[in-house]
C-alpha cells in the first residue's frame, strides 16, 4: 500500500482523484451518478438487505402471499430534534407507515423509504437514523424494498426528511374502518397517552423544567395480530398520533355517526406527563402518541381483546375507556372525575401554551 | 400528582356540594373573575353539579380576550417589519386583528415566535444585537411582574434591541365598572386566586363594603372552586358582604411584596381600553418615563389603525356577566375557534372557548329549551 502510494507520486501528472465525501452529505450525492450509487450500497444496502432492494430495478417487484385485500398507507416524517428519549425519526418514519397499516387490520409486510438530505448532513446521523430503521423494520417484521435519495442545497430542508410508503396485506375476515363503531361498542386504549408529546417537547429544550417521560415509540402490529387472535370482530382501530386521543375519538365518532363516552377516571396518563401538561397548560387528551392504539370492539368481544392486549409488552397496560353509544352522533363525551359530563372536541389548530 | 390529586378529590368535592345545597335557599349570581376558572368549571362539569340557585357568570379575566383591537393591530404591523423578532405568549397568536393574525404574519415569513417567558425574550435580545426584539406583554396582575422583570434585566444589560408592547389590565377597576353598571347581575365574586396571589386581596374590602357583595378569593382546582362558592353562597345567605380568602395554600393578604414593588417601579397607572368593554380609568399599566425607551409603542411608528371589530360579537357583554356565549346567535356556527369573530372564541382562558369546547353539549341543551 505505502509502496503503491510513494508510485503515484513518482508518476508526476496525473488527473487529480476527486475527494471522497465521508463525512457529509454534499449535493452530488443526490446526482444520480456514482456518489448516489455510492450513497446508497454504503449506507442504505448493508442495513436493509434483501434481495428485492439489492436487484437494483426502478421498482420492486414482489408476490403476494395469497389472494386478497392489500392496505397502502404513506406519510412523510419531519421532526425536531432528529433525536429524543425513546427514539429518533428513522424509527418513527418504520413505526408511522406500520402502525398505519395494521390500523385498518393490516399485516404490513414491505415498506419503501425516501429520504432528503440537506447539504451538509453528517453521514454519521444519517447512519445512525438508518441504523434505527434497520431495528425497527426488523422489530415489525418488515422489509424496505425500494427507496430514494434527494439532496437539498443548505437550509432548503431541516437536516432530514424520511418518507416511508407502507404496504400490507389485508387477511380474509377482518374489516376494521373508522366508520364501524356501533352503540354498545366498547372503547379500549393500549396504554398510557401523552408520552411522545411531552418527550419531544422537553428534548427540544422548550420545557423550562427537566422530565425524564420517553417516547412510547413502538411498531403495533404483532399486538394488533395477537388482538385479531382474540377476536375476529375487532370493528375500529386507530393510533392516535398527532392530535392525540381526542381528535382520533373525534375522527371516529363522525365517521360512525355515534356518541363515544369516556371516563376521565380510567384514561391512564403518567404522573410525569400529567405534571408537564398541568405546568404548560395542555391537556393530555390532545398530546401525540407514537405506540398506542385505541379499539372499538362489542362488548362480548372486550374481555378478551383486553386481555390479549395485557399479554403484549406494548399493551401491557391496556384498559377500557369508555363505551360507544347512539345520540347525540359526532361527539365525545367525557364523564369528569367529579361527576360533570364534558365535551371532549377535535384539536383544533396548533396546541399552544397559555399564559398564566 | 400532589397538591393537585387531592384537590381534585370527588369524593371532598361532593361533602362541599352537600354544603352548599344545604346553604342555599335562595337563588343567586355570582361570577368568577378569571378565564381560567371559567375553563376549570366548565371543564370538570361544576357548573353541572351545583343546585340550580346557584348561578355562575363568566367575568372580564381573560387577558387575551380584553386586550383592544387596536393593540393587537398594532402588534400585526410591528410584527410585519423585517428587522423585528416577534416575542408572545402563545395564546396570542391564534387570536384574529382586523384582518389577520400572528399565525398568518408567521406565515407571510415574519419572524414570531413563541416564549414561556418574557426572560426567554430578552435572551433573544441578547442572542440577536442586530434584530430588534419585541416582546407582546399582555396581562393582568399575574404577568406584570415578569414582565417588568424583562425591561429591569433589560436594562441592567444595557440591551438597546428589546422592547415591549404593554396592554397590561388590574383586575380592582373592572370590578367597579361591571358592580356600577344599571344592568348588573353580580350578587357575588369568586377573586382570580392567581392575580391575588400576587397583588394579595387588601384592595377588595373597600369593593365589598361599598357595593354590599361578598368577594372570596378561590382557586383553580375543583374543590376550590366549590369551597369559593360555598364561602360566597354563605355569606349571602347570612347577609354578609366582606372579602374572605378560600386559598389560604396560595394567597396572603398582603400578597407578594416584592413583585408588587417590581410593578410600581416599572409601571404606573394609566386608562385602559378593554377590548368589547371600553375605557375604564386608572385600569391598567403603562411602562414609567424612566422605561420610556422600552416602549415598543414609542419605538415603532406604527400608523393609527381603525379597527374593524365583528357586530355579531358579544363578547363585551359576556365579559361583563351580562350574556352568556351561548345566547349568542353567532356561537358555534359562525364564531368556532377555526374561524373566531372575537377573542373570547381563541384564547384558552376564553368564556366562549370553555363552553365551544366542553359545554356544547349544555349550552345546545339551553338552547333547544
Amino acid at each position: 500500500m505505502g509502496d503503491a502510494r510513494k508510485k503515484t507520486i513518482m508518476q508526476g501528472l496525473v488527473c487529480p482523484r476527486p475527494l471522497t465525501h465521508d463525512e457529509q452529505v454534499v449535493l452530488g450525492h443526490g446526482s444520480g451518478g456514482r456518489m448516489t450509487q455510492d450513497l446508497i450500497t454504503h449506507y442504505f444496502y448493508p442495513p436493509f438487505e434483501n434481495p428485492t432492494l439489492l436487484r437494483g430495478d426502478d421498482a420492486a417487484v414482489v408476490t403476494l402471499p395469497e389472494q386478497g385485500r392489500l392496505a397502502l398507507s404513506t406519510d412523510s416524517h419531519i421532526v425536531s430534534p432528529l433525536f429524543f428519549p425513546g427514539g429518533d425519526i428513522g424509527r418513527l418514519a418504520v413505526c408511522g407507515a406500520v402502525n398505519d397499516l395494521a390500523m385498518v387490520g393490516a399485516r404490513p409486510l414491505w415498506l419503501t423509504a425516501g429520504f432528503i438530505l440537506e447539504e451538509g448532513l453528517s453521514l454519521q446521523i444519517l447512519e445512525r437514523v438508518v441504523g434505527s430503521m434497520k431495528v425497527a423494520t426488523e422489530e415489525a417484521g418488515v422489509i424496505i424494498v425500494a427507496g430514494d435519495t434527494k439532496v437539498a442545497e443548505r437550509e432548503k430542508v431541516d437536516r432530514l426528511f424520511v418518507n416511508t410508503t407502507g404496504i400490507g396485506w389485508v387477511p380474509e375476515g377482518r374489516e376494521v374502518g373508522g366508520a364501524n363503531a356501533r352503540p354498545g361498542d366498547v372503547v379500549l386504549l393500549s396504554g398510557p397517552i401523552g408520552d411522545h408529546g411531552i418527550a419531544v417537547l422537553a428534548a427540544r429544550g422548550e420545557l423550562a423544567f427537566e422530565t425524564t417521560v420517553e417516547s412510547d415509540l413502538a411498531p403495533l402490529n404483532k399486538l394488533v395480530e395477537k388482538m385479531f387472535e382474540a377476536s375476529q370482530a375487532i370493528h375500529v382501530m386507530r393510533d392516535p398520533t398527532r392530535g392525540g386521543l381526542a381528535t382520533s375519538l373525534n375522527e371516529i365518532a363522525c365517521q360512525s355517526e355515534v356518541v363515544i363516552r369516556l371516563e376521565e377516571t380510567s384514561i391512564p396518563v403518567r404522573p410525569a406527563v400529567a405534571a408537564a401538561c398541568e405546568m404548560l397548560g395542555f391537556d393530555p387528551l390532545y398530546v401525540a402518541n407514537e405506540g398506542k392504539l385505541v379499539a372499538i370492539v362489542p362488548a362480548e368481544e372486550a374481555e378478551e381483546v383486553l386481555e390479549a392486549m395485557r399479554s403484549m409488552s406494548y399493551g401491557e397496560e391496556a384498559c377500557r375507556i369508555g363505551v360507544v353509544e347512539e345520540s347525540p352522533p359526532g361527539r365525545v363525551l367525557m364523564r369528569t372525575a367529579i361527576g360533570g359530563t364534558r365535551v371532549v372536541d377535535a384539536l383544533s389548530g396548533e396546541m399552544l401554551p397559555r399564559i398564566c | 400528582m400532589k397538591h393537585v390529586t387531592e384537590y381534585r378529590d370527588a369524593d371532598l368535592v361532593h361533602v362541599v356540594l352537600d354544603g352548599i345545597r344545604q346553604t342555599v335557599t335562595k337563588p343567586w349570581v355570582l361570577m368568577e373573575i378569571c378565564g381560567g376558572q371559567t375553563h376549570a368549571i366548565v371543564r370538570h362539569g361544576i357548573d353541572q353539579l351545583l343546585p340550580t340557585e346557584i348561578e355562575l357568570v363568566h367575568g372580564p379575566g381573560c387577558p387575551v380576550c380584553v386586550t383592544p383591537l387596536e393593540l393587537i393591530d398594532k402588534s400585526l404591523a410591528i410584527a410585519s417589519c423585517t428587522e423585528v423578532i416577534f416575542t408572545s405568549y402563545g395564546d396570542m397568536l391564534r387570536v384574529p386583528g382586523s384582518g389577520s393574525d400572528l399565525f398568518s404574519v408567521r406565515a407571510s415569513g415574519g419572524d414570531v415566535r413563541v416564549v414561556y417567558s418574557p426572560l426567554d425574550a430578552v435572551k433573544i435580545a441578547q442572542q440577536n444585537p442586530d434584530r430588534e426584539v419585541v416582546f407582546f406583554a399582555i396581562g393582568f396582575e399575574t404577568t406584570a411582574p415578569p414582565n417588568a422583570m424583562s425591561v429591569v434585566q433589560a436594562q441592567s444589560l444595557g440591551l438597546k434591541n428589546y422592547s415591549i408592547l404593554v396592554s397590561h389590565v388590574r383586575v380592582p377597576p373592572a370590578m367597579h365598572v361591571i358592580l356600577g353598571s344599571p344592568h348588573n347581575r353580580v350578587q357575588g365574586f369568586l377573586a382570580a386566586g392567581h392575580v391575588c396571589a400576587v397583588m394579595g386581596y387588601w384592595e377588595y374590602p373597600p369593593i365589598a363594603e361599598k357595593y354590599g357583595v361578598p368577594i372570596v378569593v378561590t382557586g383553580f382546582e375543583p374543590l376550590d372552586i366549590v369551597q369559593g362558592i360555598l364561602q360566597a353562597t354563605r355569606q349571602l345567605e347570612e347577609g354578609r358582604c366582606e372579602a374572605e380568602n378560600a386559598y389560604p395554600r396560595v394567597v396572603t393578604f398582603e400578597g407578594n411584596r416584592p413583585a408588587q414593588k417590581l410593578i410600581e417601579r416599572v409601571f404606573e397607572p394609566c386608562d385602559r381600553k378593554w377590548r368589547g368593554i371600553g375605557t375604564i380609568p386608572d385600569s391598567g399599566w403603562r411602562l414609567r418615563q424612566e422605561f420610556a425607551e422600552f416602549d415598543a409603542e414609542l419605538r415603532f411608528d406604527v400608523e393609527a389603525i381603525q379597527p374593524d371589530e365583528s357586530p355579531l360579537c358579544i363578547a363585551g357583554q359576556i365579559l361583563q356577566g351580562l350574556k352568556k356565549p351561548h345566547d349568542c346567535s353567532a356561537f358555534g356556527v359562525k364564531c368556532t375557534p377555526e374561524n373566531p369573530l372575537g377573542a373570547t372564541m381563541v384564547s384558552s382562558e376564553g368564556a366562549c372557548a370553555a363552553y365551544y369546547r366542553y359545554g356544547r353539549h349544555v349550552a345546545g341543551q339551553k338552547q333547544e329549551e
